[in-house]
């Protein structure tokens, strides 16, 4: 064991945070879900690639910087410090991609991943049907072949980002006598097709962070599949294994969360320690993203040594929802009567940001499979307890 | 950067824990219970066979030369097979604190080869623990005072023995007077020695809290696969199998706490305490949620005498305050944080 960073990581440390200095914006990005924070967080992703900084972990060839596990994690971490812009194409860098690299052809890394580094192409998932949620086998919407063609009907939801994204990648049924996960296929495809409606869904928060996507009879070249026909649910879990395990949420957004509250904490110490429980949660949301930190490392490690992620995957997705959840509560209950201003309220100042975060964290222990879903595959593939 | 343990480190571990899988069988800790002593001189005779008492002795002194890394593999070990035996008090905190002594103290050359070769028995008190454990088997005592470091005869103490619920644990009130005579370190240098010897005590319970709490993981999980009620295992409900995965859950995510805290503490890091205090609340934390759970699994079987899961139970139950229950470690953590001038947040995780 050795929990020291060598003097090339400690480098390029020094040179993410001496690139984010220059250019992370001064002011906060408009929210990407509405029409121009869209278009702002897409020039921002466009600059990350000028860098060479938008898809650290790739290879060199499609647009990144061939970094290991380790420095990914220096570069998320650097980033998270900056308060640098969410990621707007992260469905399609940090859970598309792995995939990619992994099923996908070489004509197809070259067609996708370029303009994937670059924020031209903006991914969205199709995964959630009205009637497949947590029981995503039970997907319905269907792909028929015709030539070299997938012809596609039916409906997606719940897909994020979709409202102003340019492609989608998911699930469909492509034989229709298949039941469960046979017979389903993983498919690419752009949004601007003839036959596809996207119906924006308001969220909580008042915007339209994820959209239904209505299917009428849309051709896809069949050159747009990824992996082999009816091999979709294989690939599909390999690309929920990416989320959940490591990339979806790294260390760094939850230990910036812990620090900003840590000091909304002591500015508002004076009145908030006649409940201490409060001062508590604020010790408990510090340690807990500490935790999450050091597992990351952990798991980064064991990869780097040839180790596999396999349903620990689903603790961490169960772990950083719930701290994420714990950490906006105890600010609201910091902020008390203050807490519900909406960020552009004139008294609200800078703490609007609290009110977005509780809100989302509201989603955590529900996207990406929800936590009850990831109970259950810890407890059938890791304790070996039997299948209901 | 590797957060992996060295292949040897685990070769040994595995070792160990072939061995007590064999030679600690629930039903010979009952057979130990039994005992006035509590204590097996046969088991800790082949604990120190298997090569623990001499593990972290220096190499001069007869022993191996390791360290706290080690011992937080061997640790959990200890605590998943709920080992009747305060063995780690005498082979890592007292050879740790005599190894450290001054140079010129006799007690050195007189008791780290019997610590070795496991012919000795040194129990410890600190005043964060109002009793001292296996005080009426110990050779010698090492005792606080003031921040002055006394080795005492058990000759010279007057003890009074105060059962524990946990079977296996044998606490006593010491009484004794210090003097010039007993003093082996002055408060100058003891105030940081004691420092030590209670950090590597709270790694130590940590990491016997990790064994503990995946020991009654696991029985949890055998119970239900075991037990039927309306025709299946009760392990394929959805409400069992949840109890027990948030159990894996809080495991997982103090295991590293853990770690890094021994990290630290062997590479003398700054932060080395406040990740030991966080080591404890994690660990502790788990293991009385894995009681809580593993009970609740087994339902009325829980609440027997017979059931196995009570001596792991007790056990957790009793580390929770053991050398500094959660308030003390709470603060330490507390201090650090919400004082002026902490770096946190990301990129101060290993400091």
């Amino acid at each position: 064991m050795r929990l020291e960073y060598t003097e090339r990581q400690q480098r390029f440390r020094k040179e993410v945070r001496a690139w984010l200095e220059q250019n992370v914006p001064k002011q906060p990005l408009r929210s990407f879900d509405t029409e121009e924070g869209f278009a702002e967080h897409r020039a921002w992703e466009g600059k990350l690639a000028g860098g060479h900084w938008s898809a650290v972990t790739w290879p060199k060839e499609v647009g990144g910087r061939g970094c290991d596990l380790i420095e990914w994690l220096i570069f998320e971490e650097e980033y998270w410090r900056a308060s640098a812009p969410l990621r707007v194409n992260q469905n399609g860098i940090f859970l598309l991609a792995p995939t990619l690299m992994e099923y996908g052809t070489e004509e197809q890394k070259q067609r996708f991943l370029p303009r994937m580094a670059t924020g031209e192409d903006i991914w969205a998932q199709g995964w959630s049907e009205p009637g497949a949620g947590s029981d995503m086998a039970a997907i319905r919407c269907k792909a028929v072949r015709d030539g070299d063609h997938y012809v596609i009907s039916g409906q997606k939801t719940w897909s994020t980002r979709a409202v102003w994204a340019d492609w989608l990648f998911g699930l469909f049924r492509t034989d229709p006598n298949s039941v469960r996960h046979h017979g389903l296929t993983f498919i690419l495809l752009p949004l601007n097709l003839p036959g596809i409606t996207i119906r924006p869904v308001q969220q909580l928060n008042g915007e339209t962070g994820f959209a239904e996507i209505f299917f009428d009879e849309v051709r896809v070249p069949v050159s747009n599949r990824l992996a082999d026909e009816g091999a979709g649910w294989q690939v599909a879990m390999a690309t929920a294994g990416f989320e959940r395990g490591l990339m979806l949420r790294s260390p760094g957004r939850f230990q910036q969360t812990a620090k900003a509250l840590v000091d909304l904490y002591l500015r508002h110490q004076a009145r908030i320690d006649a409940d201490p429980s409060i001062r508590d949660a604020v010790l408990q949301s510090w340690m807990g993203a500490e935790a999450y930190a050091l597992a990351t490392y952990r798991t980064a490690c064991r990869l780097a040594k040839g180790g596999q992620i396999g349903a620990e995957a689903s603790t961490n997705k169960i772990f950083w929802s719930e701290l994420d959840l714990l950490m906006h509560e105890t600010a609201m209950r910091i902020l008390g009567a203050r807490a519900e201003l909406m960020p552009h309220a004139p008294d609200a100042g800078d703490i609007g940001r609290w009110l977005d975060g509780f809100l989302f964290a509201q989603a955590g222990p529900i996207y990406a499979g929800t936590n009850e879903i990831q109970r259950n595959i810890i407890a059938e593939r890791m304790l070996g307890l039997p299948r209901s | 950067m590797d957060f992996t343990f060295e292949e040897q480190q685990v070769a040994f571990r595995d070792a160990v824990r072939k061995f007590l899988m064999v030679e600690a069988a629930p039903e010979m800790l009952r057979e130990i219970w039994e005992t006035e002593s509590g204590r097996s001189k046969d088991l800790r005779a082949k604990l120190a066979d298997q090569g623990i008492t001499a593990l972290s002795v220096p190499e001069e002194f007869g022993g191996i030369g390791l360290g706290d890394l080690d011992w937080v593999l061997i640790n959990q070990e200890l605590g998943y097979y709920a080992i009747p035996d305060s063995l780690s008090d005498t082979a890592y905190l007292a050879a740790w604190l005599l190894t450290r002594l001054p140079s010129d103290v006799a007690l050195k050359k007189a008791w780290l080869p019997r610590i070795a070769n496991g012919t000795a028995r040194i129990a410890i008190g600190h005043p964060v623990n109002p009793f001292v454990s296996d005080a009426q088997l110990a050779d010698l005592l090492l005792l606080w005072h003031d921040d002055e470091v006394h080795a005492v005869q058990r000759d010279q103490v007057k003890l009074s023995f105060n059962p524990s619920i946990e079977m296996s644990r044998r606490l006593y009130q010491v009484k004794w007077t210090p003097s010039d005579a007993t003093r082996v370190a002055p408060a100058r240098i003891g105030r940081e020695l004691w420092e030590g010897v209670l950090n590597r005590a709270a790694l130590a319970v940590s990491a016997q809290q990790l064994g503990l709490a995946q020991r009654m993981l696991d029985l949890g999980i055998d119970h239900s696969a075991q037990r039927k009620q309306f025709g299946k295992p009760i392990g394929s409900f959805q409400a069992v199998k949840h109890q027990l995965a948030d159990v894996a859950v809080k495991i997982e995510f103090a295991k590293p706490v853990v770690f890094r805290a021994a990290h630290c503490l062997a590479n003398n890091r700054p932060r080395a305490a406040v990740h030991v205090s966080h080591a404890k609340l994690a660990a502790c934390e788990a293991a009385w949620a894995s009681a809580r759970r593993s009970m609740q699994v087994h339902g009325a079987m829980g609440y027997t005498w017979e059931a196995d899961l009570q001596m792991f139970m007790k056990r957790a139950w009793a580390l929770d305050a053991a050398w500094g229950d959660r308030a003390f470690h709470k603060t330490r953590v507390a201090q650090f944080i919400f004082a002026e001038g902490t770096a946190l947040g990301p990129g101060e995780t290993f400091n």
